[in-house]
Order: structure tokens, then sequence, then C-alpha cells
């Protein structure tokens, strides 16, 4: 990432307002669309996320058709070595592994999805009225967050999902519980600071009631960073599930779900390739997510989108 | 009749330690259409004040009343239609303006929610408005950062102008800009005042721009109004030693190399001001008396007035004309 950037150049004059603090941050937000469209090759981190993701986005919609064998189905003598057959193998119940891996991006990916949506939705509108309202609602609020961040996530959540019985359904609902806090602390902290300024102050003069200025002037300092906090947020998501289904809270057998094969696996272990593949999956899901999620973030940033335009 | 008047004004800030007691019981009057230029240290409590004035934060003690209503400070709740009349213009145009919109959309906000009208965006008014402060119409649909400061200031006063105000509190409206900026928004904001009869309070810590452009001044000491009266009066032959002291400290351009006086100490810290008159431990007059006594502003002539123990009672109150009420 050295050396002028001769797409970007043309920018420059743009570049002079950096300095201004009002300014900086609609600039800011063009600079970073900028930075990452116009040159999306100097960030090989961000291109490898994309095209991992859009290339599970397109296993899960065509599962059945890439898939040799049905998931479900016992086809083959149990624990088979990977072969012409059966690419990955088949697990200890005879299924085939690589159709199983395939399948559960069908799970995987959409529920991380939808769970990081919940969270957020949660997080930003309880953040939002925190930071509105001030006082005990803010106060408590704050308190809950408090104690959601003084369990460790995964074990909150394992027992949350045991309290609520054993499902991917309950596994998702029992990490949005956990992980909804860290967004409202982040839109509070947003709709604290912007309240106070002088736009804002300058709108209600005007006759704005503090709820309009929520909407009208709030809300788009607040979108940004939150979505980059959703983007980096996926990964997360992911092992998250996978985990709780690794323990046995997720998803029931015999759905085809990554973390539940990991821990078939696990079972038998000498068999390595009914465990290696599903982690493998999930490796690269996580991964891709969180390159992404960085290179957001850091095109946001503006201290760091000069490095990363060179 | 005053349209603007402050009674007794005192704001707090709970601090830490002692409360700061930034302004401390103020009064002052402002008159239909016409420019009162407020002076002062930074620190002094300036910005506290138009704050107090236009309803931005509650005074702790003390009334301000504005076209015979007493202004609320804002809560939650839109403020009362009558008080849209009282508009401020800030220090920084870089945060006074949503960096994030067009700048005609945020004028027309302030037309629809002045005006009440329909939600149908008037880009004739806003770009009518934007004349009015000597901008080109077609620069509405362009964001904050795509004008300069001092464009950026001006397009702030359309957005005041929107509201068809009869006051402007202007908060160090120029001193983020840069000199031929200044004078342009500084033109732009008297000439409201004179042609257009919008009553503007003039903050800045810059003599020689509120000697320019102020019909009245009122001098402003940690937290209190130490003299007001006529610019001219107030600048020829100064009551208080304070505002002696300030026009002493204007560089003069004459070419005889004079440098201005410089005025010694720092001022006190707010949260625990002198005893007695607040200037003395730095006046260069003081007496014996200055410890124990807190002066009250006296009338020196129709219109001025100042708080110094050596500025004596020298005539009947002229309620209208100084806006200080007894």
């Amino acid at each position: 990432m050295t050396g002028p950037d001769p797409l970007l150049v043309p920018a420059a004059p743009l570049a002079g307002d950096v300095d201004v603090p009002g300014a900086a941050a609609a600039a800011g937000e063009e600079r970073a669309a900028r930075t990452l469209t116009r040159s999306p090759w100097r960030r090989p981190l961000a291109v490898i996320g994309l095209v991992v993701i859009a290339a599970w986005v397109l296993i899960a919609v065509f599962a059945p058709a890439l898939a040799p064998y049905d998931p479900l189905a016992q086809v083959a003598p149990k624990l088979l070595e990977p072969s012409a057959e059966h690419l990955f193998g088949t697990d200890n119940l005879g299924r085939d592994v690589l159709s199983r891996v395939l399948y559960g991006s069908r799970l995987s990916v959409p529920l991380a999805l939808l769970l990081v949506v919940l969270a957020t939705v949660v997080g930003t509108v309880l953040g939002a009225v925190a930071g509105y309202f001030g006082r005990w609602v803010d106060g408590g609020i704050m308190r809950l967050t408090d104690l959601v961040f003084a369990f460790p996530g995964i074990i909150l959540a394992m027992a949350v999902t045991a309290a609520l019985g054993a499902g991917l359904r309950n596994a998702v609902l029992a990490l949005v519980i956990v992980t909804w806090p860290s967004y409202a602390r982040v839109v509070r902290g947003l709709v604290l600071s912007t309240r106070e300024s002088d736009h804002i102050q300058a709108s209600r003069l005007l006759g704005a009631s503090a709820l309009r200025t929520l909407a009208v002037d709030v809300r788009p300092t607040v979108l940004g960073p939150v979505l980059v906090l959703s983007a980096l947020d996926v990964g997360n998501a992911v092992l998250l599930l996978s985990g709780l289904s690794f323990l046995g809270l997720g998803a029931r057998p015999p759905a085809p779900e990554w973390g539940a094969m990991v821990s078939a696996g696990a079972a038998v272990f000498d068999s390595w390739w009914v465990g290696l593949f599903p982690g493998l999956a999930i490796l690269t899901v996580v991964l891709a997510f969180n390159f992404l999620g960085d290179t957001l973030r850091d095109a946001l940033d503006p201290r760091t989108a000069r490095a990363l335009r060179g | 009749m005053s349209i603007l008047t402050a009674t007794g004004v005192e704001v707090t800030y709970p601090g830490s330690g002692r409360p700061v007691r930034a302004v401390a019981g103020v009064d002052l009057a402002v008159e239909p259409g016409e420019v009162l230029g407020l002076v002062g240290e930074s620190g002094c409590g300036k910005s506290s004040l138009a704050r107090a004035l236009v309803g931005l934060v509650a005074p702790t003690a003390g009334t301000v009343v504005f076209d015979s209503q007493p202004v609320e400070a804002l809560r939650r709740r839109a403020r009362p239609v009558a008080q849209r009349r009282l508009q401020m213009v800030f220090q920084d145009p870089y945060s006074s303006l949503n960096a994030r919109r067009r700048v005609g959309d945020q004028i027309a906000d302030a037309l629809r929610l002045a005006g009440g009208g329909g939600r149908r965006r008037a880009p004739a008014a806003v770009g009518a408005l934007l004349e009015r402060v000597g901008l080109d119409p077609a620069m509405q649909t362009r964001y904050p950062h795509e004008f300069s400061g001092g464009q950026r200031q001006r397009v702030a006063v359309a957005r005041a102008l929107a509201a068809d105000p009869s006051v402007i509190v202007a908060d160090e409206p120029i001193s983020a800009l840069d000199a031929s900026a200044q004078a342009q928004v500084a033109n732009l904001l008297v000439g409201l005042a004179r042609t257009e009869g919008v009553a503007v309070v003039f903050i800045s810590h810059d003599l020689a721009i509120v000697r320019q452009v102020a019909d009245r001044t009122a001098v402003m000491y940690l937290g209190t109004v130490v003299e007001v009266g006529p610019t001219a009066t107030l600048w020829e032959d100064p009551q208080h030693p304070y505002t002696r002291a300030l026009i002493d400290a204007v560089p003069t351009p004459d070419g005889s190399g004079r440098l201005p006086a410089d005025l010694p100490g720092d001022v006190p810290d707010p949260a625990a001001p002198p005893s007695g008159c607040r200037f003395h431990p730095r006046c260069p007059l003081v007496t014996p008396d200055c410890s124990s006594w807190e002066p009250v502003l006296r009338v020196q002539e129709p219109g001025h007035a100042a708080a110094c123990i050596l500025a004596p009672d020298r005539g009947a109150p002229d309620r209208s004309t100084t806006g200080v009420p007894s």
C-alpha cells in the first residue's frame, strides 16, 4: 500500500477539508465510499472477503444443485475416507460430509445475519432511547448493559438457551440478548455527543422538537458507525452460533449445522475429515466477514483512511 | 419598549468542586433594530449569557423577557412559536450547520417550522433567503463543506432569517472567520439591523469590530456587566477602569509603533471570584474599599452606566435608554 493512487488524486481538493471538524463528517463519508469503490485492488483482503462471502451466498442458494447427495440420507458406509465418490468422506452415520457442509451454509450464514440485524435494531433503539431521555431511563438501560457485559458472552448465551430450551431459534434469541448491549453503548454515546452540538441547538431554536432533531439530525450520525459495527459482528455471530450448536444447544440433529458437525467430528477424532471440513467452512466465513468489516472500519475512520488510500 | 430584556440573570454550572457562576446577575435591554455590542475577555460569561438570552440554558436566577413573553428554557418539546423570532447565530459555522444535509434543505426546514406550512420544499423562498445574505440561490443544493467559512456563516444567518427574527443573538459570529469574511458577515448583520429593523446582539472579544458596528456597547467582566453605554461615548470617555484597559489594549495602526497597554494578571477563576469589586485585584486604580464593596451599575449620563466605586451616580436613571432597570 505505497505510492500515490492515480485514481484518487483528483479527490485531493476535498482533503483540504479534513482539518475542519464539521465538514470532516460528510466529506469523510464520501471519501470512504470513494476509497471503497474506486480502487478495490489496493485492499486485497477486502476483495478476498467479498469473493468468499459471495461464494458462500451462491452455495447457500444453489445447495440442492451443488450437493452430490441428500445431506440427511445415509448414503454410504460410515466414516469413509475422502474419495472420488465422497470428496469430504462420510460421517459417523454414513452421510456425505461435502453435502452437509454445503447445506450447512443455508443455516449458519442467514441465521448469523438475522442475529446481527436483530441485535442492531434492539441495541440501536435502546441506546437511542437511553441517550435521548437521559436520567433514570439512561441509568436503567445502561445498568442492564453492564449486567450483560459482566458475564462471559457465550456462558450467558448457554444459560439463556438452556433455560429456553435447545434449538436454533432459541440460540439466536439468546445471542441477541448477549450482543445488543455493545450497539446500545455506541449509539447512546453518539446520541449524547450530537445532542449538544450547535446544529442541533440551532434546529431547536428554529422550533424543531427534540424528537424531530433525533430523527433528522442525529440519525445520520449514528447510522454509519452502527453499520460498521454490524459488519464487524457478522463473523462473530457465525462463531457464537456454531459454538452454541457445538455445545449441543443450537441446531438439533440431524440438521446439517457446522458447529454441530464439528462437535460430531470431535467424537470420532481419528476420522479427521468429519470435523475438519465444517470447521474450515466456519473459518472461511468468519475470516471473510472480518476482512470486510475491518476494511470498512478503516475506510470510515479518517485517521486510517489516508493510509488506506496510500 | 425593549424587545429583549434580561433582569438579574445568573447562570451557574454545577462543577466537580464549587459551582461556577458564569453569569452573576446581568441586567440588559435590547431595543428594536439596534446593534448591541457585548464585549469581554474569554471566559467572562458572554456565551453563557447569550445561551441564557435565547433559552438554550435555563438561568439559575433572573428572567429573560422577549416581546413581553418570558423566554422559557428549551426542553423536549418544540419551542413556542412566538419565541422562534428570537434567533441565534453561533461562533463556529462548521458545527452550527448539519454537515450531512444540503443547506437548502436545512433552510427549507427552518422556513417550514417558522411558517407551519406544508411539507413541500420551497426552492424559491430558500433562494430568496440566500440572496438576502449575498449568496447565489443556486447554491442551495450544496453541502456545507462546499462553502468557505464566511459563506457558511452567511448560510447560518439565512437559516436564522427563515424564522423572520426580530432579535438575533450572534455569539462571536466572526471570530472563527478570516479577515475578509469577518467584514462581510459583520456588515451583513449590521445591515439587517439598519434596513430590516432586526435587533442584533453582537458578542465579540474584538473591541475594534464592536466599535465599528455597535450602537451601544456593554462590557462584561467575570459574569457581570461593568459598563454599558452608547459606543461612541463609551469609547471616548470610559468610566470603568476595565473598559479603559480594554480600549488601551487595542493596537493602534497609526505607524507610531506604540504597543498596546497590557492589562496585568489573568481573569480570576469564576468559581472563586474576588470579594467586593470583581475587578479589584487587577485594577490600576484600586482603592482600599474595593475589596469589600460590590459596585452596581450607576448612571453617568443618560444612557451610560458604569459599575465602579470611582464612578458615582451622576444623574437620574433613565431606564428606557440605559437598559438598566434598577
